[in-house]
């Protein structure tokens, strides 16, 4: 294979991978940002609706369940494409951006229901930060989506084999990072009072 | 991936097939012509802030009367080339961005990073080159949308710089409408950039090292750009996440920096200086790394206390974290934090410091050839050195009360980014020429441009720090409307005239670099006799950089070695080896 050889590197490691792992970096500060600002203004918001009277825990939790579990499949996934199955990696990358795509439509679900009951961005602050951060993370997740479909579809063409599997595994390691974020997120948000 | 073929392509095999025009020099993917890229146009925008701060020195030595050749400015900004208030403030806040943003950050990282890491580590190319090349096709279109903001309706931001919220968040405080708007969107695009390029360089610098390049054997040019990447790395996306929520603020109705909503100014404040603060050290680490390179090679003696430059390097960089609190003593943040923040500061005094006396402990007793770039390294020092003195002054928070936001801040600052980063970024300039273009600079005339821009350049801003400490605001528009301060008229005179012969000093450079490359005396391989692995190379490099991998023996600091049969010793050539 041409694309397998390339030259090696000091620390053994593969190019791609380290200055994924950067980004990753860059990524955690970004949202160090945002989460902190929510944080700021944790009961700050001078008029409703406030957190306590718009939060439906129960719901996110089914969602946050699913984009866990969704991460479960993103290691099947991984796990088939170094086995070289074709239809197993096919399989659990579909699994993966399904569990994305359910939890965005939760997202969507939860956004307009809070716009009903009277919480838009320019609400109070309350508003603003949570629309901000969790629409952040949600633009993230699609993102995710998007670069999971590609590969299947790659792989449904028969263009992603064994010897690709980094391209799985970055496209891993992007998807756990947003999962990450979502743990903190809806610990902070939702779980603390 | 694309950028994995292209290292490939650019790695594993020896021969280069011939390029077009468009890729060899305009969509390149070589780290130097995209290193030559940055350079040039930076240049422009170094340009374009010195016309700015001409414009800025004009109202305050000479406030109310007409700038000759204003009157182009139009009506809404100089009116018969009396510079009006608003676009005074705009000329403030786009001088900083200009300088910061798009000449001194960029002309360290972006021309230095990309042109040095490779070639000093022995590598053919960066890790990800087409990644690169994005990094600087993004980073001109936000220095356009930052341009273009200044010919906008309403004008280019006016907030300052530092974008303090709410003045900056609501349109109707400044006058200014969507030039603010502009200057979001650009700082986003710049932080994209930013964020490619730091990935390339910290993945290139662990993971492109030649054979026996450990990390103690990179020069500390090297070490200053790897820690510096870092500090972007994580700095950069604190900025993007805050001027996002500022953007909010402006345009789609959020709260986050409007008191009245329950918002808060205080956490802008807090963000930005969380980027701010390691930011100063971005513009400051890489000019500290080319100096000690230049300095060990004028002075053709080993760095002294190698490790411990870089430690300070190191330790610089992580204070760098914990200190942005002392932007903000004045702001009515908690007394008691304010004081943890003062302590934080003080401690980078002592790597400050360490890497002061090493700089002095390799010129001490050297055979030291006072080359252009080693002058300018050595002016580096010495103008730092008072910077950094000033520091220490501000850093204190109960003097902060009196000189906070006087021109002793200004003065302060104009040491510590244009009497150190810009000189490091001159000395960078006549020291690397000649690898870049294959010609070198003219001595004699280099020598005068170093000698009229040091002379000139401590006449325009020493007086400064009288000034401040009289208690002279920044960032006013007209000082003779304040009776305490008619007194210093004179003195903004004096620094107005020494600032235009400064910014015309500058013409001898210019002069002297387009004619070189052109005219240039031929430069050989290693004109400098300096140890870098770069030197080992033709100049200009070709594409691929190395014929073969180099190995190295050894650190990049083996000047006047006693077994040694020179009085340098190139890394790829071992000791009585060759």
């Amino acid at each position: 294979m041409e694309i397998a050889h390339h030259p090696p590197t000091a620390t053994g490691l593969d190019n791609r991978k380290l200055g994924f792992w950067t980004f990753i970096g860059s990524e955690t500060l970004f949202f160090g940002s945002l989460i902190s600002t929510y944080m700021v203004y944790k009961g700050a918001a001078v008029t409703g609706p406030y957190p306590h009277e718009v939060l439906n825990i129960p719901v996110t939790s089914v969602s946050t369940f699913v984009l866990l579990t969704s991460s479960l499949a993103m290691v099947l996934a991984l796990n088939a494409v170094q086995r070289g199955s074709r239809a197993g990696t096919l399989t659990w990358l579909l699994a993966t951006a399904i569990g994305g795509l359910i939890f965005l439509g939760f997202q969507a679900y939860e956004f307009t229901t809070f716009v009903h009951e009277g919480l838009t961005i320019q609400t109070n602050v309350f508003g603003s930060a949570f629309y901000v951060l969790t629409g952040f993370h949600g633009a993230h997740v699609s993102v995710g989506v998007l670069w999971l479909l590609t590969l299947a579809a790659l792989t449904a063409m028969g263009k992603i084999g064994r010897e690709d599997s980094l391209k799985v595994e970055i496209a891993g390691l992007y998807w756990h990072f947003v999962d990450v974020v979502w743990i903190v997120i809806f610990t902070l948000i939702y779980l603390i009072p | 991936m694309a950028t994995a073929e292209a290292v490939a392509g650019g790695a594993a095999h020896g021969h280069h097939e011939e390029l077009s025009f468009v890729r060899k020099y305009i969509f390149s993917t070589d780290h130097k012509i995209i290193g030559i890229q940055f350079l040039f146009t930076c240049l422009v925008f170094l340009a374009v802030g010195g016309l700015l701060a001409m414009m800025i020195r004009w109202q305050l030595g000479f406030p109310g009367q007409p700038l000759p050749g204003a009157g182009v400015l139009g009506e809404a900004r100089a009116p018969g080339g009396i510079i009006l208030p608003e676009f005074y403030n705009s000329l403030v806040t786009m001088h900083g961005t200009f300088m910061i943003f798009f000449a001194i950050m960029p002309l360290l990282v972006g021309v230095y990073a990309n042109y040095l890491i490779p070639l000093k580590l022995g590598a053919p190319d960066m890790a990800f080159p087409t990644l690169n090349m994005m990094s600087f096709w993004v980073f001109v279109a936000s220095g356009v949308v930052m341009l273009a903001s200044l010919f906008v309706t309403g004008g280019a931001a006016g907030a300052g710089w530092t974008v303090y919220a709410p003045l900056s968040a609501v349109p109707d405080y400044t006058g200014v409408y969507l030039g603010q708007q502009l200057w979001v969107v650009s700082i986003v695009l710049f932080g994209a950039s930013s964020l490619l390029g730091s990935v390339n360089y910290i993945t290139t610098v662990i993971n492109m090292r030649a054979p026996g390049m450990t990390l103690f054997r990179m020069p500390l040019s090297i070490w200053a750009l790897f820690i510096t990447a870092i500090l972007a790395l994580l700095a950069v996306p604190v900025l993007a996440g805050a001027v996002i929520m500022l953007l909010f603020d402006q345009t789609i109705g959020t709260t986050f920096f409007l008191p009245a909503d329950g918002g808060q100014p205080l956490l802008w404040q807090h963000l930005f200086w969380f980027f701010g603060h390691p930011e100063v050290y971005i513009l400051i680490l890489p000019a500290m790394g080319i100096v000690s390179d230049v300095i060990a090679n004028g002075s053709r003696k080993p760095i002294f206390g190698y490790h411990s430059m870089v430690f300070a390097i190191i330790a610089i960089a992580f204070l760098g974290w914990i200190v942005w609190g002392h932007h903000m003593f004045q702001s009515g943040m908690n007394p008691l934090l304010g004081t943890s923040f003062m302590i934080s500061t003080m401690a980078i005094a002592v790597p400050s410091a360490i890497k002061v006396f090493n700089w002095l402990g390799t010129m001490w007793r050297g055979n030291i050839q006072f080359h252009t770039p080693m002058l300018n390294a050595v002016g580096f020092v010495a103008l730092f050195t008072i910077g950094g003195l000033s520091g220490i002054f501000m850093a204190s928070n109960t003097v902060d009360v009196f000189i906070h936001d006087t021109y002793f801040i200004v003065a302060h600052i104009h040491y510590v980014l244009f009497g150190g980063s810009l000189f490091g970024i001159f000395a960078a300039i006549y020291f690397w020429f000649p690898k870049m273009f294959g010609r070198m600079m003219n001595e004699t005339w280099g020598k005068i441009h170093f000698a009229l821009t040091f002379i000139l350049y401590n006449l325009v801003f020493f007086p400064m720090h009288i000034l401040g400490m009289g208690g002279h605001m920044r960032r006013i528009y007209d000082p003779t409307e304040y009776e305490f301060l008619q007194r210093f008229q004179g003195m903004n005179e004096f620094i107005t005239v020494s600032a235009f012969l400064l910014f015309v000093a500058q013409i001898p450079f210019l002069v002297n670099f387009f004619w070189s490359l052109f005219r240039g005396e031929k430069a050989g391989e290693n004109p400098w006799h300096d140890n870098g692995l770069e030197w080992t190379t033709p100049s200009p490099p070709p594409h691929g950089n190395f014929a073969t991998a180099p190995t190295v023996y050894h650190g990049p600091y083996e000047f006047s070695h006693p077994e040694a049969e020179e009085d340098f010793l190139p890394q790829n050539q071992p000791l009585g080896g060759g």
